[in-house]
């Protein structure tokens, strides 16, 4: 029989998530640790229980949550799970289970651990959108499309795309996570996700291959990079507080570090 | 920036008429299509647009305003604009501009009347009030059209700042804060920004000749401007030490702290909001946090320090629970001092 010092293992999706909350009042079980499935391990381990995702669960536990806590705290919720690390998918799944076990509204109690993780995991997946979109480099392809190259590193793609939709109004762009490899296209009016070839050569070389760049591009490449050396003042230059602002893994997408 | 080249004499600029630099100047269409194939690419959020003054100040305003309002109506551009208005530019550009601009400064430069009029002979305070009135009003105006109509479009809705510079005068940083903290008292002054001084030439002897800008200045009056927005301090309060300027080695928040250990400590669990605020360690994340959280338990170190508390600066200044840890009292402020300076260095 399984104790409390359970595993659930599930499949990774907020719903999976979910689903575990509803498994684990059904079956009164505490589970200590929630592991995304892993591709190949047993099914069958013995103290290992799998959620099975479904969405009727899910959208009960989901709905006594609306009933329990402001709007701001269940979009706190979805944007933490993004961080995608057992440790989050704990805290998250602890932070419902004390919401849902209390008969008090609880949910700005930070003395909470669970709760001041689970907001901590938000504002670092909010922090990496909000990189994602000052770091974002569009570069323009011959027939116009402009496209960029991310590899952020929580799932901030879906958080990010109707910013590029709004700047881009009427032309169209592609924007492209190459680490999840997958993308949104966007084409003057509608955004659709889209997918490469894996060995898709724009993809592989970080960014446009010359003979599918426009014309001007280079030239605008060129005037960023003298622009972005002629507005650092150069008393005040601070390498430290450089690789603050612009974390180095983004370097490679960077025009102006190039 | 439209064109480096100014017909003003400002010592502390480049861009004054005595300095022998090379000059350019951009046409509003150039400025136009470069910032719509940056602001494309993502390289830019939105525009700083600024400019020397050329020929007299309406005709470089109504340049700016040109550029603005192509950018706007012609190629729908959605970032952000920020319109450095002209010293002395007519009400009529300072409102049009005020359709297209998010914000809208006008520089102070020079904290004290008497000072911007030595150094910068073309200038004096009203040719900056003025503009920076005509903007209040507009912006002022535009809420009340839009609380009574539908369609009416944005003026300036980001509100307007001002900079000042330090260390090209002798200003005192009590001048400057008092000055920043009339100038917040508008009600659409957003930010105030400090620009420490950099040497733009050698001949000026009303100068002060600086080897290194006055950064560590410069980084303290941004965290009393901080105070003063966030944390209710008021700019008496601030330098209302034996010195009319503010310590270089400790932040403001922690210098306030230590002159005045009649207030602390304070006690997390019980305390108003306001003085919660005011140790040292606890930023205003943090204040309203505790404030939730002792709703529900009385806090503890631990929870303190999940919370976000900085609780190596905090302790001298607070209690929480039964242990009172380290009081001000009992540590003396010289030595607190001592430890938090050796403990941070510069780093506040
Ligand atoms: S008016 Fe402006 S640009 Fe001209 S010298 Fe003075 S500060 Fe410089």
């Amino acid at each position: 029989m399984m104790d409390n010092s359970a595993t659930f293992k599930f499949d990774g999706s907020i719903e999976g998530l979910l689903s575990a909350v509803f498994d684990s009042y059904y079956l009164k079980i505490y589970p200590q640790v929630l592991t995304r499935e892993v591709a190949g391990s047993s099914l069958f381990d013995d103290d290992i229980y799998t959620v099975i995702t479904d969405p009727m669960k899910a959208g009960r536990v989901w709905r006594a949550l609306e009933r329990r806590v402001s709007k701001r705290v269940l979009e706190v919720m979805v944007t933490s799970f993004l961080v995608e690390t057992t440790d989050g998918n704990v805290a998250l799944f602890r932070y419902i289970r004390s919401i849902l076990d209390s008969r008090e509204n609880v949910e700005s109690d930070f003395s909470n651990h669970d709760a001041v993780n689970v907001l901590g995991n938000c504002r670092r997946v909010r922090g990496e959108a909000h990189r994602l979109l000052q770091f974002a480099r569009f570069q323009k392809a011959a027939d116009g499309t402009y496209f960029a190259l991310m590899e952020p590193r929580y799932d901030v793609l879906p958080m990010c795309v109707e910013h590029f939709v709004d700047r881009f109004s009427d032309s169209s762009f592609v924007i492209y996570d190459r680490k999840r490899n997958y993308g949104f296209h966007y084409d003057g009016s509608d955004v659709r996700k889209m997918k490469f070839m894996h060995d898709n050569e724009h993809v592989l070389g970080g960014g446009l291959s010359d003979s599918c760049m426009d014309s001007d591009e280079r030239f605008y490449q060129q005037l960023w990079r003298t622009y972005f050396q002629a507005i650092a003042i150069k008393e005040r230059i601070n390498p430290r507080k450089q690789r603050q602002d612009m974390p180095c893994r983004f370097w490679p997408f960077l025009t102006e570090m190039q | 920036m439209l064109t480096n080249y100014c017909k003003y004499d400002c010592a502390y600029c480049i861009n004054r008429r005595s300095n022998d630099i090379p000059r350019a100047t951009l046409s509003v269409s150039e400025v136009v299509s470069v910032t719509m194939e940056f602001y494309r690419r993502n390289y830019i959020e939105g525009l700083f647009l600024s400019s020397g003054v050329v020929r007299d100040p309406d005709y470089t305003m109504e340049r700016m305003v040109r550029i603005a309002k192509d950018l706007r109506e012609k190629y729908k551009f959605n970032g952000y604009i920020h319109l450095k208005s002209i010293p002395g530019a007519s009400r009529e550009l300072v409102n049009a501009a005020g359709r297209y601009a998010d914000r809208m400064s006008v520089n102070v430069e020079i904290p004290s009347e008497a000072k911007l009029k030595y150094l910068a002979p073309e200038k004096d305070h009203a040719s900056v009030y003025r503009p920076m009135g005509f903007i209040k009003q507009g912006v002022l105006e535009n809420r009340e059209d839009r609380k009574r109509m539908v369609h009416v479009p944005r003026f300036v809705p980001a509100g307007q700042s001002t900079q000042m510079i330090v260390g090209a005068s002798d200003d005192t940083d009590r001048t400057i804060l008092t000055l920043s903290s009339a100038l917040y008292s508008m009600p659409t002054m957003r930010r105030v920004y400090y620009s420490g001084y950099v040497a733009v030439n050698s001949y000026d002897s009303r100068l002060p000749a600086l080897k290194q800008p006055p950064l560590v200045r410069e980084h303290r009056l941004y965290q009393a401007d901080w105070l003063m927005r966030f944390y209710k301090f008021r700019a008496d309060e601030i330098t209302d030490g034996g010195s009319p300027n503010l310590d270089l080695d400790i932040d403001p928040k922690m210098a306030w702290a230590l002159r005045h250990p009649e207030q602390f400590p304070v006690d997390v669990n019980k305390a108003p909001y306001e003085m919660i605020l005011r140790v040292p360690g606890i930023g205003v994340r943090s204040a309203m946090l505790i404030l939730n959280a002792r709703k529900f338990r009385k806090l503890n170190e631990e929870h303190l320090r999940k919370i976000g508390v900085v609780v190596k600066r905090a302790k001298y200044f607070l209690t929480c629970g039964e242990l009172s840890i380290h009081n001000l009292r009992e540590a003396r402020p010289d030595v607190v001092r001592r430890q938090l300076t050796f403990d941070f260095g510069n780093d506040g």
